[in-house]
């Protein structure tokens, strides 16, 4: 459980890691927090000639209000946003997902930006980016674009980030009024990788019926995905809705199957965890302030 | 101290725990002992069943930092095959050399300068494989055109034998009711955080052996590896590490692997060292052994057990490794459990696949037995419209039955199963949890509750594993009984005690524990006795049964503590006595002194006396030996053979156990909720209770981790699935339900102290008691762990609608 040699790239600022990205492309792999790369490499299932550390870059880890996002650097450890006040006030769905990451060890290491590039099917961050309809700053040498989280994942560990661009940061639309948000997991144990995991976004109007509602699954499909509820604008934002909505979601699904699980009751936990989410998004949204 | 003024029986904290937890114990990994090691990394198959066409090994020879190359011809050619009880033409090496049976097999084995160059050069070994058939499911295994693992044996049942007690077919006529379960038990194991480790040297003039490891024994496998290596028991030094970060049992398992260093030490002309990864340890190392069994129990209509039926299909793995088949055998003299069954049937089949061979692991043996005898009962309560507490307490055998000389031989030596049954339903509020099950049913909720029992083997005889052969085989192979422990007490001239129990503990605070009983005898504190261990097995007293198995320190080992303890106490005493000019038996110990009886003040400090010994010897009491080295060597002696009806005292205490699982069902998600949790033991006088609430709680999150989450899982070609912690899903704190622990403790009168062995406790009853409770909970009987979420919603769901 030794990895395979490659060379170690200490980057010690933003343009030196971009530089690195250029030289070595495909052949590199980015260390954040290292806490999915590192078992990788050690199981030489990650074999890169070159590792770029780009721990020592400190302008990557901020937390700041922009606008109408909230802007998190790539290397934001878990636990900080898991501390931020800012994020709790302004992205709880985050702030209510990442105590299902893993464990408080592994948050104390572990990145926001390191989870969505790595793009494991049924993570926590990358879900919730999807379902809040996020965005990925992805920068390389002498250029930077911004890619929509739904256009982002392309299936299993696979995104759209090219060999040489390096994620710097997370922008998440910040909640806004008569919205609410929930989040609910099933694994095996806490702080598995889901079977499956939801995230429910709804807003409701005063009187009571859902002016948007949304739901994201993760370790259903290949990738996170956003559940089409479009026919449920205008709907009661009741519990009888939130089932039915699930319903049409698991009905809607394509669900993997693996060792772990079967397709119909990651179908089931769409199904059951959906309604449940749903009920709290809209019992959040109804109880916001306007 | 106990208010008696004891050390034995007080709560005292851990001797081994400060070096522990600041870092400064020593493990086999911190472990250099001598120069110029180099360090081995193992290849092994991909494959479970193929033909070895040829290996290439030249490339990685070759490389840079590599020492050396060996493959399972060099072994082959070096050792002899590594035997079991059972006797079937298998040649048994650590390493393969033609064929491959099971994913993870040894087949190359590089030296270099460190870990990180042999496994580079592992992927350099170029290896020629023919893929055979796989032989995964175990009921197709047992066909008669089955493909074979051993053509040799000419099947893949490499063991067949049937026992019969009493009149099993008569009482099957004359019951009322017969219940029969179908029923799968899970491949798990043990995963200790310390995976095994070894570091072996092969020296010449003369030649011989040394291997420093984990291992823990038994240590009747150093006969098997002296076998191996064709050299005599001297010839092969095996030392263990100071600590050893867990075992459960399964660093017996390890003794092939040494077997294999030691070769390739030789082989190679260096020292070797190998510390076994985490990836090798859930493919490579060992397991307990999965099960295709049924049971059949005959009631009367009150409930009254009157025969039962053990029909085991046991999956080996690849290999019958010794000291397999001691799994099936361990319970066998106890197959009536806790209960007065006379009519007794066990049909016992072996079967080779292409899995990991299995060995020892925490309750060797008893977590697939007592799920047969005990989801039995489970069911026939059911089936009978009988309360599941009260069919235990119609079938107990009674409190003045003690000692109890079971059917197939086991003599149990004390109890009062009744009061422990009383004492688990009272913590559970028992009647309360019916009534809330009630309730809950009416809402609609899977609620269930389940209960098991069983009786704790501790101290094995080591003659047991030989029911394996006929009473006919048995007689020719000469005698074969007991099972040793041993002691030795030291006062060096400082007047300073060593106490060694070679004891190789894994945790489970033995330091502790004799170091009570020590200062007990001498008149000393805890503090003042130093304990050693470890094993060498060149400089101390040591026999077959040495190690640590099978709960056998507080049933066999303190004995010997406190026999050791006693000769150095009449010694010190003797001596003192002629200095305080009184008889010795006027002599006390206590407080660090020898004092006269009823005159405290007359008095010698212990250390002065004690080291006298040892600067004037000549001062000594006429005809007295100077020094103090004393030994002590015991073995209980109802621990005989077996006899001609297969009977035999296969343990020398039998504690016991009731446990009591409540359970709550998430139809939506199949999500099992162990909502409660009590367990009432046994275990004779308690020597040290923080030890013992450890030891029932460590238990206990094994026996959970059966139940609900740890499998190892192949798949129909043989690939293990189970291969990172990712995939083995161990209980982590938060899956550990909250546990009520009781105790109704009867002294043993099988041991000096009263004390009974326990250790495997709830690891053996949990996966049944939740068992029961998931059975109960759903109304289906047909429930095999782990509960897992989607297995278990999938039952529910297949819940006649009712969801």
């Amino acid at each position: 459980m030794k990895p395979a040699p490659f060379e170690y790239c200490r980057a010690d600022t933003l343009d030196e890691a971009l530089d690195l990205m250029a030289e070595f492309g495909s052949d590199a792999s980015v260390l954040a927090g290292g806490m999915s790369l590192g078992p990788m490499l050690n199981m030489r299932l990650a074999r890169p000639a070159a590792v770029i550390d780009i721990n020592p870059i400190e302008s990557l880890s901020g937390i700041a209000a922009k606008d109408d996002t909230v802007e998190t650097g790539a290397l934001c450890r878990q636990v900080d946003a898991l501390g931020s006040s800012l994020i709790a006030g302004a992205v709880p769905l985050l702030a209510e997902a990442l105590p299902f990451v893993g464990h408080f060890q592994t948050r104390n290491r572990g990145t926001l930006g390191g989870s969505v590039c790595h793009a494991d099917p049924s993570a926590e961050i990358p879900l919730t980016l999807v379902a809040l309809g996020g965005g990925i700053v992805l920068e390389r040498k002498g250029q930077a674009r911004t890619v929509s989280a739904h256009d982002f994942f392309d299936g299993i560990f696979t995104t759209s980030r090219a060999p040489d661009e390096l994620v710097t940061a997370l922008r998440w639309p910040r909640r806004t009024a008569r919205t609410g948000h929930a989040f609910g997991e099933i694994a095996q144990r806490h702080g598995d990788f889901a079977i499956g995991a939801v995230a429910a976004a709804a807003a409701v109007t005063p009187d009571g019926s859902l002016s948007a509602v949304s739901l994201g699954l993760g370790g259903i499909e290949d990738r996170p995905v956003l559940a089409d509820l479009s026919d449920f604008a205008g709907a009661p934002a009741t519990p009888q809705t939130a089932a039915e909505a699930a319903r049409l979601a698991a009905e809607r699904a394509d669900p993997i199957e693996d060792p772990k699980a079967s397709a119909a009751y990651r179908r089931q936990l769409v199904r059951v965890l959906g309604a449940r989410v749903l009920e709290r998004a809209f019992e959040r949204a109804g109880a916001s302030p306007c | 101290m106990t208010e008696g003024g004891r050390w034995v029986g007080a709560p005292v904290p851990r001797k081994e725990d400060e070096a522990l937890l600041t870092g400064h114990a020593r493990f086999i990994d911190d472990m250099e002992p001598v120069p110029g090691i180099r360090h081995a990394a193992l290849l092994r198959s991909p494959h479970a069943h193929a033909d070895i066409v040829s290996i290439d090994i030249s490339k990685a020879a070759a490389h840079p930092g590599v020492h050396g190359v060996v493959i399972g011809a060099d072994i082959a050619a070096a050792t002899a095959p590594i035997p079991s009880a059972v006797r079937v033409p298998i040649d048994y090496y650590p390493m393969a050399a033609d064929k491959v049976r099971y994913a993870g097999e040894p087949v190359a084995l590089v030296a270099a300068e460190d870990r990180y160059v042999a496994e580079d050069a592992l992927e350099l070994i170029e290896v020629d494989y023919r893929p055979l058939p796989p032989v995964i499911d175990l009921n197709a295994a047992i066909d008669d055109d089955s493909v074979l693992l051993h053509e040799a044996v000419g099947s893949n049942v490499v063991h067949h034998r049937s026992f019969r007690y009493g009149d099993p077919e008569a009482a099957f006529e004359e019951a009322d009711r017969v219940v029969r379960l179908d029923w799968t038990f899970p491949r798990y194991s043990s995963t200790p955080m310390e995976t095994y480790g070894a570091v072996a040297q092969f020296e010449p003039a003369p030649d011989r052996y040394t291997i420093w490891s984990n291992f823990q024994g038994p240590f009747i496998l150093h006969a098997l590896m002296c076998g191996a290596l064709r050299v005599p028991g001297n010839r092969l030094r095996l030392i263990t590490s100071p600590q050893s970060g867990g075992s459960f049992g399964i660093k017996q398992g390890m003794y092939p692997y040494m077997v294999l260093l030691a070769a390739a030490s030789r082989l190679l002309g260096a020292p070797l060292k190998w510390i076994e990864d985490r990836l090798e340890h859930l493919v490579g190392s060992s397991a307990a052994s999965n099960r295709e069994d049924a049971v059949e129990a005959a009631f009367r209509k009150d409930g009254t057990l009157i025969g039962i039926k053990f029909l085991n299909v046991v999956d080996v793995g690849a290999y019958i490794r010794a000291p397999e088949p001691a799994s099936i055998y361990r319970m066998h003299a106890a197959s009536n459990g806790a209960y007065r069954v006379d009519n007794i049937f066990v049909d016992n089949r072996l079967v080779t696949t292409n899995r990991l061979p299995i060995g020892l692991n925490r309750g060797y043996g008893g977590p697939q037995f007592f799920f047969a005898l005990e989801r039995a009962m489970d069911a026939g309560a059911r089936a009978l419209g009988i309360d599941i507490a009260e069919i235990r307490r119609r079938n107990f055998i009674p409190k003045d039955a003690f000692p109890y000389r079971a059917p197939a031989g086991a003599l149990y030596d004390a109890g009062d199963y009744e009061a422990g049954l009383d004492k688990a339903l009272d913590l559970a509020g028992y009647a309360e949890l019916c009534a809330e099950r009630g309730r809950a049913r009416e809402e609609g909720r899977l609620f269930g509750i389940g209960i098991a029992t069983a009786i704790e083997p501790s101290g094995s005889n080591m003659a047991y594993v030989t029911l394996a052969q006929t009473p006919e085989e048995r007689a020719r192979a000469g005698g074969r009984s007991g099972g040793l422990g041993t002691c030795t007490i030291s006062i060096d001239p400082s007047g300073a005690v060593t106490v060694k129990t070679v004891s190789t503990p894994a945790g489970q605070g033995h330091a502790t524990v004799a170091a009570q009983i020590v200062a007990d005898t001498l008149g000393l504190t805890p503090d003042d006795v130093d304990v050693v261990t470890e094993i060498d097995t060149l400089t101390g007293a040591w026999s077959l049964a040495s190690g640590n198995y099978a709960n056998r320190f507080s049933s066999v080992v303190v004995d010997a503590i406190g026999d050791a303890a006693r000769l150095v106490a009449d010694k010190v005493r003797a001596v003192a006595a002629e200095d305080l000019e009184v008889a010795p038996e006027d002599v006390e110990l206590a407080g660090g002194a020898a004092r006269v009886v009823g005159v405290p003040e007359k008095s010698l400090p212990f250390r002065r006396v004690a080291a006298k010994t040892h600067w004037h010897p000549a001062g000594l009491p006429e005809g007295m030996a100077p020094g103090i080295f004393e030994t002590a060597i015991v073995s209980p002696p109802e621990l005989g053979p077996p006899d001609g009806q297969d009977r035999v005292a296969s343990a020398v205490t039998f504690g016991f156990i009731c446990d009591l699982a409540a359970v709550e069902i998430d139809r939506g998600t199949g999500k099992v909720e162990v909502g409660k949790y009590v367990s009432v033991h046994d275990v004779g006088n308690v020597l040290n209770p923080l030890i013992v609430e450890g030891q029932i709680i460590g238990g206990f999150a094994h026996g959970v981790g059966g139940a609900l989450l740890e499998e190892m899982v192949y798949d129909d070609d043989g690939n293990p699935l189970s291969g990172t912690f990712a995939d083995y899903l161990c209980v982590t704190a938060p899956e550990m339900p909250a546990l009520t622990i009781g105790h109704v403790d009867t002294p043993s009168p099988q041991t000096a102290l009263g004390s009974k062995g326990m250790g495997d406790g709830c690891s053996m009853l949990a996966p049944t008691a939740i068992a029961n409770a998931v059975a109960d909970a759903l109304g289906r009987e047909d429930v095999d762990p782990p509960f897992t979420l989607n297995k278990v919603w999938d039952l529910a769901a297949d819940d006649g609608g009712a969801g």
